[in-house]
C-alpha cells in the first residue's frame, strides 16, 4: 500500500477514526449499505441516515438504495439531521500527516450530516490525498468558498478531570471510506 | 500583597484537587507535548510564528483595514471599536433587532474580556457557553481557572453536583455520563438559538478568513445553525496572509493540547446559506481594547505574538500550585498577568504578577517567542514606578547599596544569631520571622566573610589573572564555595583577583521593579570589576552572572541610560559562569581529573538562570562524569527548587511546596549527594533536607570539584 496512505491511517487511527479502503466504488457502496443495517438505522426517529450530496452519489440510484436501508435520507435538511443516527458525506481532501479530512463545506447539508449525527461515515477519493498541510492549502483557497472544514477524528473533550471522552456535540464515531476514483458502479 | 490574595494563595495550595489536577496534568504534559512535537523543528516554527505575528502587531492598522475591506466585499458586515462597551451595545441592537431571545457560544476569551454574558443576561437574553468547560464554569458561577481547560480545577463529584443544581437532578459523577448529559441539553439550546456567538484564532487580513480551532465540534454548531453569527476577534489574532495560517495552526494544537491536530478547524471568508435556505448574518467585531496602544509599546509588542495556547501556563511551577483564580483574572498564567495589566488594568495585575518566580520555563515552550518574565519584570518596574516602592524595601535597598553600612551589619548579625544558630544552620526564627524558616532552615552568615578570608590564601605567581565576583550569598555565607574556586583556578595556573568595591548584582532591586537601584548596583559594579585587567570576570552564582552578563545592559536601556552601554558591554563580554570556565580549561588541558575514580551515585539540580538564560546544562553534567561520578538524573532536574532570591521570602506559601517536589525527586535517585550550580539553590535545598533530617550532602559544583581535581 501507499506509504503516504499508511501515514493517513496510523494518524486517522491514532484519533479514534476508523479507516477502510475500497478498490471499487460498490465496494465501498455495499460497506456502507451494511454498516447502516447493521448500526439499525430505520426509517424512524432518531435512526435515519443522512447523505448530504456528493460526486458519490451520482450514477447511483437513491431510490435503490432507501429501499434496501429504509430510512436513508438524500433530502438533507436540519429536522431530519437533528433525528439522524448516521450521516454520510464525501470530503475533498485527506492530509496524511495529521489523519485530518477537509472539505469545501459552504453546502450547509455538508456541515449538518457531519455534525448533528452520532456517527459520520466520510467518503474520500482515494487520490485525494496530500501530505500535509501546506499541500492541503493549495487545494482549496477561501478565494473560492466561504466555508473550509476540516476533520480530524470523532469529537472530543478532556473538559471534566482531563479524561478523554469521544462524542461531545459532534459525532462519537468517525468511519473514513476511501474509493477508487475511476471504479464502475453496478 | 493583599490579604484577600495572600489568602487565595493558602486556599489554592491547600486544595489537593486543584493542585492534584494540575500537578498532574503539568506532568503529563512535557511528555506529550514533547511526542507532539517529535518531526517537527520547533525553533524554526516559532520563530516563523512570531515573526509573522510580529509583522502583523507593526501593521495592525493596515491589517485591520484590509481584514474589513475583503470581508466586507463578501457579504460580511464588520465593526471595529476600542471599547468594550460598543462591542457590547453592538452585540445587544443586534440581537434586539433581530428579536434574539437565545445564545449560543463557542469559546470566545474576547467576550468573557468584556463581561458579554452578563450584559446579554441583563437584558433578558439566554446566553449558553457550549464548550463543556466554560459551560460548567457558566452554570457554576465561576471564572475561568486555565484558558484552554476552563474547568480543570473541578472533580467530577463537583461538576455532578453543578448539573444537579443547576440543570437537572440525579446526575451521577460518571465523566462519560456527564458528558452525554451535556450533549443533550446542549443540543437542545444549539437548535432553538437564533444567535451564535465565536471568537477566532486567526483573522486572515488578505482574505477576510476567520479560522476557529475546536475538539468538541461546537464552534461548527455555533456557526451552522442560528442565523446570525458574531465573532468577536481581538486585533491580536489578524494575520497578513492565507499562508500565515500554516505556523499557527501547526502549532496551536500541538502547544495547547499537545494534539497533532484538533478535531475541527473551520475557516470562514463569508455568510454560508441558512438550513433554511436564506444566507446568513456574518457579522465580525474587530476588538482593540488597548491592543493598538500595547502594539506601539516598545516592550509589550511582544505579547501580541501569543496565540493562546496557555502552554506557558502548563510548565510554570507555580500556576500548577495556585490555578488560574489565583494566578490570573480571566486571562490567567504568565501570559494572562501581562494581558490583564493591559485589558483591565495594570493595578489588576499588581498582587498577580508577584507570583511570576522568574524560572524562565514558559520562555522555553512559548510558540509565539515572548519574553513572558521579562515582560513581567517590566509591569512590576511600571507598578513601582506608578506607586512607588514600598517602604521597607526602599530601607533594604538603601542598606544592601551603602555596602560599609551593610556590611556591618551583617557582622552584627553574624554576632546576633548565635543563640539561633545549630552548627551552619539557622533553624528557627522567632516571631513574624518565622515563617522564613519553616520549611527549610536558613545558613548561618558566615564567621568571616570571603572577601576576608580570601586575602589569607597564598596564591602561587601567575601569568594570568581572572576576577572573582562572589555574590551576597557567596561572600557572607557560603565564603568556602570562593575558597573552593580560587584553589581550581590556582590549579589551572590563574590567580583569581577579589575587587574588594564589588557589590550586590543588583537582581533582587530589578525583580522587585527598582530598576534605579538595580541600575546604581550596575554601575558600582562596572567600575570595579572592569579596573583589573583580567581575561574573565568569573561568577559562580548564575543569578549574578545572568545580571553581569545581561540585565546590567537590559537596566540601562530601560532606563534610557544609553551612554552606561558601551561599559556595560564590555563586561559583559568578560563575564563568564564557574562551569563554562572550568570546562574550557579542562578542554584546554590545564585542568586534570584525578585517574581512575570511581566516586558512585550524584544528582545534578539545574539552577533556572544557568540552564535556561545561560545555555549551560551540560557543562556541569560532563565535568561530573569526567571526575568519576555516576549522574543519577532526577525527575524535573530543571525545575525550579522554589527559591528564587527574595521570592522565598515574600512566598514561603508557594516557595515551601515547590521545594517540596524538589526534595522528593532528589530522594528518590537514592544519591548520596546533590550538587547543582547556583548558592542561592544550595541554600534553598540544602535548608529543605536539614528541615527533614536528611543526610544527602547539597554542594555547589565548585566545592565537589575541586576535591577531585589534580
Amino acid at each position: 500500500m501507499d506509504p503516504v496512505f499508511e501515514t493517513f491511517k496510523m494518524r486517522a487511527e491514532a484519533v479514534n477514526a476508523e479507516v477502510h479502503h475500497f478498490p471499487h466504488k460498490n465496494g465501498a457502496l455495499a460497506f456502507i449499505l451494511n454498516y447502516l443495517n447493521d448500526s439499525g438505522v430505520r426509517d424512524l426517529p432518531q435512526a435515519y441516515a443522512v447523505w448530504a450530496s456528493c460526486p458519490f452519489l451520482e450514477g447511483l440510484d437513491q431510490r435503490q438504495i432507501s429501499d434496501s436501508v429504509p430510512g436513508v435520507i438524500f433530502d438533507v435538511n436540519r429536522e431530519a439531521s437533528a433525528q439522524a443516527k448516521v450521516g454520510i458525506s464525501q470530503l475533498d481532501w485527506a492530509i496524511a500527516n495529521t489523519g485530518t479530512l477537509m472539505q469545501d463545506a459552504a453546502a450547509v447539508d455538508k456541515r449538518l450530516v457531519s455534525t448533528l449525527p452520532l456517527i459520520h461515515i466520510a467518503l474520500v477519493q482515494s487520490d485525494r490525498l496530500v501530505a500535509d498541510l501546506p499541500s492541503a492549502l493549495t487545494k482549496i483557497r477561501p478565494e473560492q468558498t466561504n466555508y473550509i472544514s476540516f476533520i480530524t477524528g470523532p469529537s472530543r473533550t478532556a473538559d471534566i478531570e482531563r479524561v478523554l471522552t469521544i462524542g461531545v456535540h459532534g459525532p462519537e464515531k468517525l468511519i473514513i471510506v476511501f474509493f477508487d476514483g475511476s471504479g464502475s458502479v453496478n | 500583597m493583599e490579604t484577600k490574595f495572600r489568602e487565595s494563595i493558602a486556599r489554592a495550595v491547600h486544595n489537593p484537587n486543584l493542585t492534584g489536577a494540575l500537578g498532574r496534568f503539568s506532568e503529563a504534559y512535557r511528555t506529550s507535548r514533547a511526542k507532539a512535537y517529535e518531526g517537527y523543528d520547533f525553533e524554526a516554527l516559532r520563530t516563523q510564528i512570531a515573526e509573522r505575528k510580529s509583522y502583523a502587531a507593526s501593521h495592525l492598522d493596515e491589517l485591520a483595514d484590509l481584514f474589513t475591506k475583503n470581508a466586507e466585499a463578501r457579504g460580511t458586515k464588520v465593526f471595529r471599536t476600542n471599547d468594550p462597551a460598543k462591542v457590547r451595545d453592538y452585540i445587544l441592537n443586534l440581537a434586539r433587532e433581530n428579536g434574539v431571545k437565545s445564545v449560543v457560544k463557542s469559546k470566545s476569551m474576547a467576550s468573557e474580556e468584556i463581561h458579554l454574558n452578563k450584559h446579554l443576561e441583563a437584558a433578558g437574553i439566554d446566553v449558553g457557553e457550549t464548550d463543556l468547560g466554560e459551560w460548567i464554569i457558566q452554570l457554576a458561577g465561576q471564572t475561568p481557572s486555565h484558558m484552554v481547560m476552563p474547568a480543570i480545577h473541578m472533580t467530577k463529584e463537583e461538576v455532578a453536583t453543578v448539573f444537579n443544581e443547576q440543570v437537572e437532578e440525579g446526575q451521577k459523577p460518571h465523566i462519560p455520563k456527564l458528558v452525554k448529559f451535556a450533549r443533550g441539553k446542549l443540543r437542545t439550546k444549539f437548535l432553538s438559538a437564533e444567535m451564535g456567538i465565536t471568537g477566532a484564532n486567526i483573522a486572515v487580513a488578505e482574505t477576510g478568513t476567520l479560522v476557529i480551532v475546536t475538539n468538541e465540534g461546537n464552534a461548527r454548531l455555533v456557526t451552522t445553525l442560528p442565523k446570525i453569527h458574531v465573532a468577536i476577534v481581538g486585533l491580536e489574532k489578524l494575520m497578513e496572509t492565507f499562508d500565515d495560517v500554516v505556523p499557527v495552526l501547526t502549532a496551536l494544537p500541538k502547544s495547547a493540547t499537545a494534539q497533532l491536530m484538533t478535531s475541527y478547524v473551520s475557516m470562514i471568508s463569508g455568510p454560508v446559506p441558512n438550513t433554511d435556505g436564506t444566507p446568513k448574518q456574518l457579522h465580525v467585531i474587530l476588538m482593540d481594547n488597548r491592543r493598538t496602544e500595547m502594539s506601539q509599546d516598545p516592550k509589550f509588542k511582544q505579547a501580541m505574538q501569543c496565540i493562546r495556547c496557555a502552554s506557558c501556563l502548563n510548565v510554570c511551577p507555580v500556576f500548577r500550585l495556585v490555578g488560574g483564580h489565583v494566578f490570573g483574572k480571566i486571562y490567567t498564567g504568565g501570559i494572562g498577568t501581562i494581558l490583564t495589566a493591559w485589558f483591565d488594568a495594570l493595578k489588576a495585575s499588581d498582587d498577580i504578577q508577584s507570583l511570576c518566580i522568574q524560572c524562565g520555563n514558559c520562555t522555553e515552550v512559548c510558540p509565539g517567542k515572548i519574553d513572558i518574565p521579562g515582560l513581567i519584570l517590566e509591569l512590576r518596574r511600571r507598578i513601582a514606578v506608578e506607586k512607588g516602592q514600598p517602604l521597607a524595601q526602599k530601607a533594604i535597598f538603601s542598606v544592601v547599596n551603602n555596602r560599609r553600612l551593610f556590611h556591618s551589619m551583617l557582622r552584627a548579625a553574624y554576632v546576633m544569631q548565635k543563640p539561633l544558630q545549630k552548627g551552619n544552620f539557622i533553624r528557627h526564627l522567632p516571631f513574624f520571622l518565622s515563617d522564613m524558616t519553616e520549611f527549610r532552615s536558613l545558613p548561618a552568615i558566615a564567621e568571616a566573610p570571603l572577601r576576608d578570608t580570601i586575602k589569607k590564601i597564598q596564591q602561587p605567581a601567575c601569568n594570568e589573572k581572572i576576577a572573582f565576583y562572589a555574590g551576597c550569598l557567596i561572600d557572607f555565607a557560603y565564603p568556602e564555595m570562593g575558597e573552593s574556586l580560587v584553589k581550581i583556578m590556582n590549579k589551572a595556573g590563574i590567580e583569581v583577583v577579589f575587587p574588594e568595591g564589588q557589590t550586590c548584582c543588583g537582581a533582587p532591586a530589578r525583580y522587585s521593579g527598582a530598576y534605579e537601584v538595580a541600575a546604581q548596583n550596575a554601575t558600582d559594579n562596572i567600575d570595579v570589576l572592569l579596573a583589573n585587567d583580567v581575561s574573565y570576570v568569573v561568577s559562580a552564582c548564575p543569578t549574578c552572572t545572568v545580571a553581569l552578563k545581561q540585565e546590567f545592559i537590559g537596566t540601562f536601556e530601560s532606563l534610557g541610560q544609553t551612554d552606561a552601554l558601551p561599559r556595560a558591554h564590555q563586561l559583559a563580554d568578560k563575564v563568564i559562569d564557574f562551569s563554562s570556565l572550568v570546562k574550557k580549561l579542562v578542554a584546554e588541558g590545564r585542568l586534570k581529573f584525578k585517574e581512575g575514580q570511581q566516586l558512585g551515585k550524584i544528582t545534578y539540580h539545574d539552577s533556572c538562570h544557568l540552564k535556561r538564560t545561560l545555555h549551560a546544562s551540560q557543562e556541569p553534567r560532563q565535568l561530573l562524569t569526567q571526575a568519576g561520578y555516576e549522574i543519577a538524573e532526577m525527575y524535573e532536574a530543571d525545575m525550579c527548587c522554589g527559591m528564587g532570591g527574595s521570592y522565598s521570602l515574600k512566598l514561603p506559601e508557594i516557595s515551601a511546596p515547590i521545594l517540596e517536589r524538589k526534595l522528593i525527586n532528589i530522594k528518590k535517585t537514592g544519591a548520596p549527594i546533590a550538587v547543582m550550580d547556583c548558592p542561592g539553590c544550595v541554600m534553598q535545598i540544602r535548608g529543605g533536607l536539614d528541615k527533614q533530617n536528611s543526610t544527602i550532602k547539597v554542594e555547589h559544583t565548585v566545592q565537589r570539584l575541586a576535591k577531585e581535581l589534580e
